[in-house]
């Protein structure tokens, strides 16, 4: 199907993007790369008024890394976090995950800003924000504004931005050198929407977890940071604590029922990327037959 | 502002000036004012592969494209890398291996195939399929193109089966 008729502005700056925003309010839309709206459109799944293209906005694209802290620009592709030696050195579980984002041709359009204001629970890059406590920039007409990862994703395709916002920047503090990660998400295709994924982040000492972030994807309307990490960590880990940390997963779980899966397979394979992630981080192939429970 | 709106692109190396309604996709201008048929629409939202094409030196889904943020840009088509003669060899290796049939997705593979040998000179079959996998095709079952794209890495980095 092809898109309904809509208005096009190309922004020549931030600020007249904010300029078009605050004019057309809810009935405008932002275009970054396109490769999550375009389709929606072309579904008729969306019908906006007004499309502002961000996309020569070229103050939006970049990865700078200062202070501790790697700030990366909105308009920076999957292609470019995938090939970036800042992203592998400073947030190599980040450099995974883009593996898995779509296709080669989708990656080089894609952008991080629109993959995260587009908000959509299957999405790998959303979880990796909750795991590695992102801050995401928006500047609106008011000025600039931080906010949380965990509290930026409201919803299937919603999020804390206001219709007037644009979202600039994201901010990751640097992954500590010592620590581990592990990425994996079923899919039907290599590039396709997850039934379920897991973006984790860990500190290992002495065979046992100091620390532990795991961010789920397809889980439910949202990414989910699990709370039920902290059954594994400080404790020596047996097929026992880990049937707990199960349990607790489950509870914290909301799976939406689609074509791909219904909400028990999801509540498995959740299990079953929990037990691989902990059995490849502690290098405990004892654990791996774990998710059987 | 549903009006149209003017556009300037470098298409194949020749200069194109355009008037274009802001809906339309890149694909469709393609196909329908340049009368550049070669690149294929099929599901019209990124997962095919069909309409694949180079903007800039990188390939992109054209259906995900509007015509409109062209603006500036350099594409390449399928008709671009056939005529120069960029691929004759892969061109040649998926005729002789009988990597297409209806030749329907042949173009997007094409542009896929070449942009991972520009990348990768010697990818091995995981690294060809995983290059593949936004790409479509409902004939061959993959395994003669995937052959094809190996034997056309071994002919160009002198490694001849």
């Amino acid at each position: 199907m092809k898109a309904s008729a809509f208005a096009y502005a190309r922004a020549t700056s931030v600020a007249n993007a904010l300029e078009l925003l605050t004019a057309h309010g809810e009935g405008a839309k932002v275009l970054s790369g396109g490769q999550s709206l375009l389709p929606a459109m072309n579904l008729r799944l969306l019908a906006p008024d007004l499309i502002v293209d961000i996309g020569e906005l070229a103050e939006l694209r970049g990865i700078v890394v200062k202070e501790g802290a790697l700030s990366i620009g909105a308009l920076t592709r999957h292609a470019d976090l995938l090939k970036s030696p800042e992203i592998a050195t400073h947030a190599p579980l980040l450099t995974d995950a883009v593996a898995h984002v779509a296709h080669p041709a989708i990656r080089n359009r894609g952008t991080l800003g629109g993959s995260l204001a587009h908000a959509d629970p299957a999405s790998e890059l959303p979880a990796c924000m909750l795991t590695l406590g992102a801050t995401i920039i928006a500047r609106g007409p008011g000025g600039e504004r931080r906010i949380a990862a965990s509290e930026f994703f409201a919803g299937i395709y919603e999020t804390a931005l206001k219709p007037q916002e644009l979202l600039v920047a994201v901010e990751l503090p640097v992954t500590p050198k010592y620590s581990t990660h592990f990425f994996h998400e079923f899919a039907r295709r290599h590039g396709d929407y997850a039934i379920v994924g897991l973006a984790a982040q860990a500190f290992v000492r002495d065979g046992r977890f100091t620390d532990l972030r795991l961010g789920f994807f397809a889980v439910g309307d949202r990414p989910l940071l699990a709370r039920s990490a902290g059954k594994l960590v400080d404790v020596a880990i047996t097929s026992a604590v880990l049937s707990e940390a199960f349990s607790a997963l489950d509870e914290e779980l909301d799976p939406l029922d689609d074509h791909q899966a219904t909400p028990a397979m999801r509540r498995h394979l959740a299990k079953v990327l929990l037990a691989r992630c902990v059995s490849s981080l502690l290098g405990r192939p004892d654990l791996r037959m774990g998710a059987s429970a | 502002m549903t009006t149209a709106v003017t556009i300037s692109l470098n298409v194949n190396g020749e200069r194109v000036e355009a008037s274009v309604l802001p809906r339309l996709n890149l694909a469709d201008f393609l196909r329908d004012h340049l009368k550049l048929t070669g690149t294929h629409v099929g599901c019209e939202h990124g997962v095919c592969g069909a309409c694949t094409v180079r903007v800039n030196g990188d390939i992109v889904r054209s259906c995900l494209l509007l015509a409109v943020q062209m603006h500036h840009a350099t594409v390449e088509t399928i008709e671009g890398l056939s005529d120069s003669g960029e691929i004759a060899d892969l061109q040649s290796a998926f005729r002789e291996r009988n990597a297409l049939q209806c030749g329907f997705c042949t173009p997007g593979m094409l542009m896929a195939a070449q942009d991972l040998l520009k990348q990768s000179p010697c990818p091995d079959r995981e690294q060809i399929r995983e290059h593949l996998s936004g790409n479509y095709c409902r004939c061959t079952g993959y395994q003669a193109i995937i052959d094809a794209i190996e034997t056309t890495a071994r002919a160009r980095t002198g490694r001849l089966p």
